[in-house]
């Protein structure tokens, strides 16, 4: 495929994904828009996978191999704290179905556990 | 493995990632999309490791425990009051990594004979711009709610011309990097520019209005990391960033209108400034502040036969969920009909509170949204409020002069008896004055939340 071929298919997929984003999140509730922020969050860690690219190069010079290991050291932190803390906000969300349908309260302790 | 064959298995973590928002429609299937977006993340890891050659692997792994190790310690640790922080913190470290590889690529296609092309050149100024935006306004943002700055906003004269300089200047040394002048040090200046544009930008900004400014950031690291994709020709940076780039901005957009302030007042309004005159005039109306002790409070709660509980930040800085969750029952087990009312950007994030009661298991129907507790307040004998400040303050109805004008509030002002927990009288986090604190129904209980409700467990429990 050409440069510019490429290009302009590239465009029409950041469009689309533009057009996607709005639509999936619109339909999010207010409950859950603190997940959503940390969720999209973890999604965006993709740019590990830019970095891992610089890293792996094979011609680099010393620039491009502190540059690009930094930007894994970066990137993979996102990634992992992004989706751990997302699951760890989902988690409590979760608990409470099965909570509810005994609806005896249980003082303080999580019968779930 | 060839490019043809890696863009076909991008597709993966592409389904995966969209999948992944979707399930968060419905609290049940949230936690099964998170799970699919991060399995589909580790098959865009495999597939890249696997395409890009190992060449460096080594590096590449240590980077990844490096990281990924401080990632997961920090994300486990972590208490759920200070999510917002670190939300922000692994924002801006995703906004850095898109600027490091700006720089790396620039440096490695300036050497090759003839000028750049100039979508390359275009990507590459922007993903540095932008991310390095995103990277210092994360960690100011990050600095301000873990209360290592000031959470007032930082202002002084000729700000706003000073910032828009400042972000001309970066603009166009990006122009002129674009337009062909093949010299690295341009990037570095812009990117220099960027961060501490970064910090200017964020720094004016009042606590309260946190949750938007890293939602715009959110928006803002998703799309320095799609131009990202531009640099590297690769198709799961471009899907996956632009999905955050606008879902992060359309949330930003919500949460404005929550506020019913737009995006610009918000990011430019230096909101919060501390008015003495509001102070001053609640005074002059003759407004008196009238504090009473736990065993008083206690008695009001315990022969109500209607309590509706506000929980704001105060809540989440003193940790106190479980203590209104068990207050709240004894209270229902005495025959009290409890519920919490909800406010849309209660707490330093869209959601914070659903997000503290959820982890202290109160049951979903007796959460109220805005709309559906308001009309609520007036058949209330006493609104609870438990670390709320701006979003229960009467003059956001009828105080044109104040800088929350227009929002929209829990009108508690309308319940019987308003009983407020707060640590002292000190304006919020936000610096604005509240009416509410002089208004004769009400009765502030001082002292830290936790202790507080704690106390008045043990005395509804003596009565």
């Amino acid at each position: 495929m050409s440069h510019n071929t490429l290009l302009v298919f590239e465009l029409t997929i950041l469009v689309l994904a533009i057009f996607l984003g709005f639509e999936v999140i619109s339909k999010v509730p207010t409950l859950l828009h603190t997940p959503l922020m940390s969720g999209t969050n973890a999604i965006h860690g993709i740019v590990i996978v830019g970095a891992m690219i610089v890293l792996a190069q094979p011609d680099k010079d010393a620039f491009e191999w502190v540059v690009g290991f930094l930007g894994v050291v970066l990137g993979s932190a996102n990634v992992v704290g992004g989706f751990v803390v997302t699951d760890r906000m989902l988690e409590m969300f979760k608990k409470r179905e099965p909570a509810k349908a005994p609806d005896a309260d249980d003082h303080g302790g999580t019968g779930a556990a | 493995m060839s490019t043809n064959l890696a863009n076909l298995l991008y597709l993966i973590p592409i389904v995966a990632f969209i999948l992944a928002l979707r399930f968060l429609s419905n609290p049940a299937r949230a936690r099964r999309g998170n799970q699919i977006g991060a399995a589909g993340m580790l098959v865009a890891i495999v597939v890249t490791w696997i395409h890009a050659g190992s060449t460096s692997w080594w590096a590449i792994v240590v980077a990844m425990i490096i990281g990924g190790g401080f990632g997961a310690v920090a994300a486990r640790r972590v208490k759920m009051t200070a999510m917002p922080q670190m939300v922000a913190l692994f924002n801006g470290v995703g906004g850095g990594a898109a600027a490091l590889i700006a720089l790396a690529e620039l440096h490695r296609i300036l050497p090759e004979p003839g000028r750049p092309k100039i979508d390359f050149a275009l990507a590459i100024a922007l993903s540095g711009l932008i991310g390095a935006i995103s990277f210092s306004g994360s960690l100011v943002a990050f600095a301000k709610l873990q209360e290592l700055i000031g959470g007032r906003p930082i202002t002084y004269p000729g700000q706003k011309v000073a910032n828009l300089a400042l972000l001309g200047a970066c603009v166009a040394l990006s122009i002129v990097l674009v337009a062909g002048v093949q010299d690295e040090w341009l990037l570095w200046v812009v990117i220099a520019g960027a961060l501490l544009f970064g910090v200017l930008f964020v720094l004016p900004i009042g606590g309260a209005d946190m949750p938007v400014v890293i939602s715009l950031l959110n928006a803002f690291t998703g799309l320095a990391v799609a131009v990202g994709g531009f640099e590297l020709e690769n198709n799961v940076m471009i899907v996956a960033g632009m999905l955050v780039g606008a879902s992060g901005t359309l949330l930003t957009l919500m949460m404005g209108r929550a506020m019913n302030r737009s995006i610009g007042n918000v990011l430019f309004g230096a909101f919060g400034q501390v008015s003495a005159s509001a102070a001053a005039a609640a005074e002059r109306d003759g407004g008196t502040v009238r504090s009473a002790g736990a065993e008083d409070v206690a008695v009001m709660l315990a022969y109500a036969h209607k309590v509706v509980f506000v929980p704001g930040y105060g809540l989440a800085v003193a940790q106190a969920q479980h203590d209104v969750r068990q207050l709240a029952d004894l209270l229902e087990d005495k025959g009290v009909e409890v519920s919490y009312a909800i406010h849309p950007v209660a707490g330093r994030m869209p959601g914070h509170m659903n997000v503290l009661l959820a982890e202290a298991n109160v049951p979903y129907p007796q959460l109220k949204e805005m709309d559906e507790a308001n009309p609520e307040f007036s058949r209330t004998d006493v609104a609870l409020v438990v670390g709320a400040n701006d979003v229960v303050n009467p003059d956001a109805r009828n105080n044109e002069g104040s800088p929350i004008y227009g929002m929209p509030i829990l009108n508690v002002d309308q319940a019987q008896t308003v009983v407020v927990l707060k640590r002292s009288m000190n304006p919020g986090f936000a610096g604005i004055e509240n009416p509410l604190f002089y208004n004769p129904k009400t009765v502030m209980l001082f002292g830290d939340a936790k202790e507080s409700i704690d106390k008045l467990i043990e005395d509804v429990k003596g009565l």
